[in-house]
């Protein structure tokens, strides 16, 4: 049950968005440009992977399922998804991602983690001054957004039908549409 | 030396907010309407919480920074000096004592919030909405003081510098404006 009292028609990060609109704009808008808009050089299924890597790694049901489902869509691949969130360095991306994966998961950890040798393995695999911002940003985001989800208690559906739903939606129209209603589980 | 390169006249956050201006505007409308917004709990209150998660992730450059934002608007350098260390005694009500219990939860994890702490929040008189900005404030720090320390910005060691950036903070608050940095040189 969550913490506070929140809209039972909407799971995770959509009830809190709904209790507190004001913050929820600037927080849609962060993801919308982090992750949807477009980028000179990483692709929102590339974005959407670290952002689901972080928060697998911090055991967010809720945010690993969603964004999985969103990088899904993108990438027209839900192998891959399943792939990095298991073990990057042998799932079938690029060399650079998987270097930048390894700087989002020291990140995850703490930003004192993040070493020179971390960041200079990026460079050699090509990694630009913006994706390393960017990297460093999506997964300091997303230990943002997973411990504001978990924090508060927030309910997570566990049918993937609507984990997909959800995740093509935002895949199609990025972070500013308004969500569907969900059927709040009993169990929960 | 920072992992990318940032304006050398700001260090910390404030060079990194100006890498990429088109993700810092929305992070600092959050901040400025957490920490200066309308709320029931005094901003003196919530540069406390925003201290006490960046102490608790050890990031030096945040946790300077907001123990003398937390300072100037309280008046006095005791409260957040024993927020950090020791939050039994520090001197704010036992509401706040609560609330920043669960922000210290947030820290390490948002699992790590009990029913209890919550409990006992509401039992000192917390509402949702301060609960639910506690656990925003925390989490977003948890955010900047990764950014921060993620990046290796460079973070001053002369104190007169804190002093500088926390009266901006304090009359400014967190929203982009011309020459907002101009008072930071020494």
């Amino acid at each position: 049950m969550p913490h506070i009292d929140l809209p039972k028609e909407y799971p995770g990060i959509r009830s809190l968005f709904v209790f507190r609109p004001e913050t929820a704009a600037p927080l849609n808008a962060l993801v919308q440009t982090l992750l949807h808009n477009p980028h000179p050089s990483l692709s929102p299924g590339e974005r959407e992977l670290i952002a689901t890597y972080v928060s697998s790694l911090n055991n967010c049901k809720y945010c690993s399922t969603v964004h999985g489902a969103i990088a899904k869509h993108h990438l027209l691949n839900g192998d891959v998804v399943q792939q990095v969130k298991t073990n990057p360095e042998t799932a079938p991306i690029s060399n650079k991602l998987k270097a930048l994966l390894k700087i989002a998961w020291q990140v995850q950890l703490s930003g004192k983690e993040v070493s020179s040798s971390h960041v200079e393995a990026a460079r050699k695999e090509g990694a630009t001054d913006i994706e390393i911002h960017d990297t460093v940003l999506i997964a300091a985001a997303f230990s943002m957004f997973n411990r504001y989800v978990d924090g508060l208690a927030t309910w997570a559906p566990d049918d993937p039908e609507v984990y997909d739903r959800m995740g093509k939606q935002r895949a199609e129209e990025g972070y500013l549409t308004p969500p569907f209603k969900i059927q709040p589980q009993s169990t929960e | 030396m920072p992992h990318i390169p940032l304006d050398e006249n700001l260090p910390g956050i404030t060079g990194i907010l100006n890498y990429r201006l088109d993700t810092a505007l929305p992070i600092r409308q959050l901040t400025h309407l957490l920490l200066r917004g309308e709320s029931t709990l005094t901003k003196g209150e919530r540069e406390l919480i925003a201290t006490v998660v960046s102490h608790g992730n050890e990031c030096k450059f945040c946790t300077a920074a907001h123990t003398v934002a937390a300072d100037v608007l309280l008046g006095e350098k005791e409260t957040a000096e024993l927020v950090k260390n020791d939050l039994s005694n520090a001197p704010v009500s036992s509401k706040m004592k609560t609330l920043l219990t669960i922000a210290k939860a947030v820290q390490v994890s948002g699992k790590n919030v009990t029913s209890e702490m919550i409990s006992k929040a509401k039992n000192e008189g917390a509402t949702d909405l301060e609960i639910h900005d506690t656990v925003l404030i925390s989490a977003l720090f948890s955010l900047y003081n990764r950014l921060v320390d993620g990046l290796a910005s460079v973070t001053p060691t002369d104190s007169a510098f804190y002093e500088r950036l926390a009266r901006i903070l304090a009359d400014k608050g967190y929203l982009q404006s011309e020459n907002r940095y101009a008072g930071l040189k020494g």
